[in-house]
């Protein structure tokens, strides 16, 4: 193992947890967000997994060696715990840079005599901490992407439910702005759930969509088309006479689609079609 | 080289296309079908593609062209069990399939023939 | 059939290739984890191109790679023929025109079922297809 190696590694041995308490302190200067019982788990478990590096002879010249593995980790850990807190990735990297105040005073402290040795550990342990403050700023912005787009996912998901209305019947009210990806979505979850009900019918409600041009016309004629493919067939509600209006205007052909102007009224031919009678009994 | 068995139940014909089909199989297919319906007299065909993974414009026209046959044999033919993302990328292929009826499974399948063949029997053909 | 390798090539010299060539797409796909659709959408596309290579091409060979944009990855394929050429390319590009066979669907269809489509073609020297899907 090289001397910087040996010489951090004894330091962290001996005074481990004196570190790990400047070390929150440091970062607390700055007033930045946290607890200190938390702050104090994190820089804990990432001085422990820097410490398992050291005793590796991990060179910092190369982060991505198996010998860093567990304080990449431990780095993960931090950034992603950060990153759902809200806090930001200036405050996350900061938060490992202020580790470099304890481990340099310790430094200094043991190589009074000999400046050269000195100047060799400041700078290998510089390189090593700011490494990791790169790395660890580089995972938060893949956390907070992955977190994006989750949340894209869950809201695509959200604004368009495929509903069963009656024994064969599926409804999906379309709400908002028709794009390629949203109809494209809507356009996978209805099939598959067709399939999985068995459902011949499925009610498209465009009452919730603003405007239809020939793109939002054409990706409706497509879902349309897929249904009739596998054996279903699709009604379209919801068109309001502005929208119909527009539709003549644009010479859109509807292809021989079943057309309603409510839900209500597709519902109720959708019952008929599937066979069933709706009747109100007589009152006593 | 692969080739479809047909199954025959009463008047109608059973076919279920397991395989990744070379282009000959789906040709052989397309021959064994008319060849049986004339045969047989059947007046029926259900085409089973539930397990298709892709259809592409090959098996597509093939669908197609079993059709257009069985119809001048007076055959009615049904294809059921397209899976949604076949469908989808039919679509996008630009085939519509148009003249090939469809149905979600071969229950509804059977449906189909049936109430096609009753229709015929009522209309007195 | 082992995992092809990310990047490599195969003959498509008759029908039995293009269903191999259907197969080894499915196994890339799958590989770099794309949706069922977009698998399907690209499978469906090589099945096409491979289709027109043989028969159209006089036979030659699919190569793959796996190509990266940034955080994105993606598949791209390449058809390549020393066939006849495409005499009229925007003729052979528009939806259903047919050169007897029908090369026309398999042609324009594929376009719509990728990302990225690239045709050169040179009548008496030979025809290559280019897509790309990414994930």
């Amino acid at each position: 193992m090289n001397t910087q190696n040996t010489a951090l590694e004894a330091l962290l041995k001996t005074d481990r947890d004196a570190i790990v308490d400047e070390w929150v302190a440091e970062f607390r200067v700055n007033l930045s967000k946290g607890n200190v019982t938390h702050l104090t788990t994190e820089a804990r478990s990432v001085l422990d997994a820097l410490a398992k590096g050291v005793a590796a002879d991990g060179d910092p010249a190369r982060f991505d060696t198996e010998a860093w593995s567990p304080l990449r980790d431990a780095l993960e850990a931090v950034s992603a715990s950060r990153a759902a807190q809200g806090s930001t990735s200036g405050e996350t990297s900061r938060f490992v840079l202020a580790s470099k105040k304890p481990l340099f005073d310790r430094l200094q402290a043991t190589f009074t005599k000999d400046a050269t040795a000195l100047a060799g550990n400041l700078w290998w342990l510089s390189q090593l901490v700011d490494r990791a403050a790169q790395y660890t700023a580089d995972a938060y912005q893949r956390t907070r992407e992955d977190i994006i787009n989750r949340q894209q996912q869950e809201l695509l998901e959200l604004s368009t439910p495929v509903v069963k209305l009656w024994d064969g019947v599926l409804a999906v009210p379309m709400i908002g702005t028709l794009d390629s990806a949203r109809t494209q979505l809507v356009m996978e979850t209805l099939l598959q759930r067709i399939v999985e009900t068995g459902s011949e019918l499925a009610i498209v409600d465009i009452t919730g969509v603003p405007t239809v041009d020939t793109l939002v016309a054409q990706h409706l004629l497509k879902t349309v088309t897929a249904i009739r493919l596998m054996g279903a067939d699709c009604i379209i509600s919801g068109i309001r006479p502005q929208i119909a209006q527009t539709i003549v205007h644009l010479g859109i052909d509807l292809q021989g689609i079943t057309t309603k102007a409510t839900l209500a009224d597709a519902l109720s031919l959708a019952l008929k079609q599937t066979g069933y009678v709706v009747t109100r009994p007589k009152a006593a | 080289m692969d080739r479809i068995p047909i199954l025959q139940m009463g008047r109608n014909l059973l076919v279920t296309i397991q395989v990744d089909m070379q282009d000959q199989t789906a040709i052989r297919l397309q021959d064994d079908l008319s060849s049986k319906i004339e045969a047989t007299g059947a007046n029926g065909v259900l085409i089973d593609i539930s397990a298709l993974e892709i259809v592409d414009s090959f098996i597509g026209r093939m669908l197609a062209s079993i059709s257009g046959i069985a119809r001048v044999l007076d055959a009615t033919v049904v294809v059921v069990g397209m899976q949604p993302a076949v469908a989808i990328t039919l679509v996008e292929l630009g085939l519509s399939l148009d003249g090939v009826r469809t149905a979600l499974n071969v229950e509804r399948g059977m449906k189909q023939l049936t109430a096609a063949q009753d229709h015929d029997v009522d209309a007195g053909s | 059939m082992s995992t092809p390798d990310r990047d490599g090539s195969m003959a498509l010299r008759n029908e039995q290739d293009i269903v191999m060539s259907r197969q080894t797409v499915r196994k890339l796909t799958q590989e770099l984890k794309f949706s069922l659709v977009d698998q399907t959408k690209m499978i469906t596309a090589a099945s096409e191109l491979s289709r027109n290579t043989v028969v159209y091409g006089g036979g030659g060979e699919m190569r793959w790679e796996t190509v990266t944009n940034g955080v994105r990855q993606g598949l791209r394929l390449h058809f390549e023929d020393k066939g006849p050429g495409i005499p009229d390319m925007e003729l052979a590009l528009t939806d259903g025109w047919t050169s007897g066979k029908g090369m026309g669907v398999g042609l324009s269809g594929s376009r719509r079922l990728v990302n990225e489509f690239e045709i050169r073609s040179e009548v008496g020297v030979g025809t290559c297809v280019s897509i790309t899907r990414w994930k």
